[in-house]
């Protein structure tokens, strides 16, 4: 009953700072409201960009979040997304002319391959070579969208058409959608499926708990004879893998191409989203569902304001900054209960 | 060389106020924001009154002020330094973008700004730049709040038990980061660029966090480590001018390649401050 209270609490603090966001940069606040809600909500159409936006928030989301709960802070969603889009794509061009169900499969397993071997590399560093994951992964950020950049240009272009674009992936290997008009496409399934996966895992699973237990106290867990750095390295290979997928889904979803502008800073925005959905599997679900409709209906609302979907950055940024002191103002006030008594 | 030094400067002031941020226990990883902040903040200054200078100094302001806000979570809160950096950084991307949108223009228009008077060849955010190295050196390592603020990195407990307030000083710390971040958003605008670009700094306050272990927290070494970068980038220009074959974006992407292959050649090593950032709480024991 308490903690229910608590989320409630929690979620009206989140309009009131959605509604104080749009004062502080002038945006009618009832009209944006509104924009919102007609643009992500109100039609089908709303609907379908809704869950077409919350598919990579989740997928990259759910990819920070197990990083995260082992102690390594990726922060490289970014690179581990496009390298899932570049080893995707190969592989579809490997496997041109075979059965179009097998370039989806090639797609998706190349895209996690991809995204994993490229987190692996930052986890690498860190714990043989003592450069913090923070800093590899931004770092190796920027080195894939300059490959990305590169690639679409070079060897990966498209050889019809002059545009720096890869070629398009075949009509049928894209992933099924549900109906003509909407861009809705079955990776929203996938993205859900993953994340019940990772909750199972994580909670109820002897991997998943040794990943939190080495994240919430490394000493404790080297006592009892886990591998810390063995279970740190696992923990950002699969959260590469996941942003990777992400990548992938995206690619055989929605752009069927890859080009310099790929990326859309999906892993860069999953960090948030998973620090607000606590880090937790299911909490990571809410917090993407929230932000695709933020995205879904920003769109609707660049008519109203000038920066338009570059806000949801704020909005993102001012929420962590404020359920942080939140939850560390709780905590303190718990603590001095405790000694009083 | 003149083009180098000038390229280098604001990465060589960002790197330095993380030397002092760091030396202090404190990461400040929302750097790359306090830059693009301070970018913003002398553009608009600049573009407002028509003086570079003003422009420089809101850069400073504009960072120092982010500074200390963030250390209202970092150190009042003892709030995880880089999850605060990080929200930080993400926050701040977006209020420049969307201020700077909703100014000039989604595309941003081409803006052309008054630059830094130059002294013949000598740029005087350069001269600032080379002024800082002796100045940090002798207060890091010869001045008596250099040792309070290395050992509030090494090992707070014991500051605190010689009678100092940890956070302050930390507070110090991090406020002269962020101001040198500031400065070196604004150098980038008033001393490089001329003008300003959404995502300008384009991770620059990373590799300056990287270059301050690169340099192994010495305010030279720091400084020769962004030098480095510098000529890198110079480096593409060279290449351009003598019409040498290499794809734009190997050169575009070397700067943090290479400032990725030096850290792990050059490893974490034993010099890091033991309390780098580790939250300070008072009443844990």
């Amino acid at each position: 009953m308490k903690s229910a209270g608590r989320f409630a609490l929690y979620g009206v603090g989140f309009f009131v700072l959605l509604a104080l966001v749009f004062v502080a940069f002038g945006a009618p606040v009832g009209l944006s409201f509104q924009r919102i809600a007609e643009g992500a909500l109100a039609t089908e159409a709303g609907q379908a960009r809704t869950l077409v936006k919350m598919t990579p928030l989740l997928l990259t989301g759910l990819g920070v979040l197990i990083a995260w709960r082992a102690g390594m802070f990726n922060i490289g969603g970014e690179g581990q997304f496009v390298m899932g889009g570049l080893l995707a794509m190969t592989f579809a061009i490997l496997a041109k002319g075979a059965p179009a169900g097998f370039v989806t499969v090639m797609v998706l397993v190349g895209s996690a391959v991809g995204g994993g071997l490229y987190a692996y590399l930052a986890a690498w560093l860190q714990i043989r070579r003592g450069v913090q994951v923070v800093i590899s992964t931004i770092l190796l950020n920027f080195i894939a969208l300059q490959c990305l950049d590169g690639l679409v240009r070079g060897p990966l272009r498209d050889p019809v058409g002059g545009l720096p674009q890869s070629a398009a992936l075949p009509e049928a290997a894209m992933l099924t959608r549900f109906n003509r008009q909407t861009d809705l496409h079955i990776g929203v399934f996938l993205a859900l499926l993953m994340a019940v996966i990772v909750w199972i895992w994580l909670s109820y699973r002897r991997g998943g708990y040794q990943t939190r237990l080495v994240g919430a106290n490394p000493r404790a867990a080297r006592a009892a004879l886990i591998p810390t750095e063995r279970i740190q390295a696992r923990a950002m290979m699969i959260s590469g893998a996941l942003c990777g997928l992400a990548g992938g889904v995206e690619l055989a979803g929605i752009s069927g191409r890859l080009d310099a502008g790929f990326d859309q800073q999906w892993g860069f925005l999953a960090i948030p989203v998973a620090l607000l959905g606590m880090l937790h599997p299911l909490g990571v679900v809410g917090s993407s569902l929230v932000f695709g409709v933020l995205f879904a209906g920003s769109q609707n609302m660049a008519r109203v304001t000038p920066g338009g979907d570059r806000l949801i950055f704020v909005i993102q940024g001012v929420a962590v900054l404020a359920y942080l002191a939140l939850q560390a103002i709780d905590q303190r006030k718990r603590w001095l209960q405790t000694e009083a008594v | 060389m003149n083009d180098i030094l000038i390229y280098a400067t604001p990465l060589a002031l960002a790197a330095l106020g993380e030397t002092i941020s760091q030396k202090s226990g404190v990461i400040n990883i929302g750097l790359e924001g306090m830059m693009l902040s301070g970018a913003y903040a002398a553009t608009v200054v600049t573009a407002t009154t028509g003086n570079p200078w003003l422009g420089m100094l809101a850069g400073v302001v504009v960072g120092l002020v982010l500074a200390l806000a963030q250390s209202a979570f970092t150190l009042d809160l003892a709030l995880d330094q880089v999850v605060v950096g990080t929200a930080l950084n993400l926050a701040l991307l977006g209020c420049t973008s969307t201020l700077f949108r909703a100014q000039y223009g989604a595309s941003g228009s081409l803006l052309s700004l008054p630059m830094l008077p130059r002294f013949g060849p000598v740029d005087p955010a350069v001269v600032l730049g080379l002024l800082l190295v002796p100045l940090f050196g002798f207060i890091l390592s010869r001045s008596r709040l250099g040792l309070v603020v290395r050992a509030t990195g090494e090992y707070p407990r014991a500051t605190e038990a010689a009678g100092f307030s940890v956070s302050r000083i930390r507070r110090i710390a991090v406020a002269v980061g962020g101001a040198c971040g500031g400065a070196a958003g604004a150098c980038m605008v008033v001393s490089a660029a001329g003008s300003f670009a959404e995502e300008m700094t384009k991770g620059y306050g990373f590799v300056a966090i990287a270059m301050v272990t690169f340099g192994r927290w010495k305010p030279w070494a720091v400084y020769a480590a962004s030098l480095l970068i510098g000529a890198l980038e110079g480096l593409q220009f060279l290449l351009q001018a003598r019409g040498v074959q290499v794809p734009a974006q190997v050169l575009l992407a070397l700067p943090y390649g290479v400032a990725l292959v030096v850290l792990a050649a050059v490893g974490k090593g034993t010099l890091a401050p033991s309390a780098l950032a580790i939250p300070y709480n008072k009443e844990d024991r």
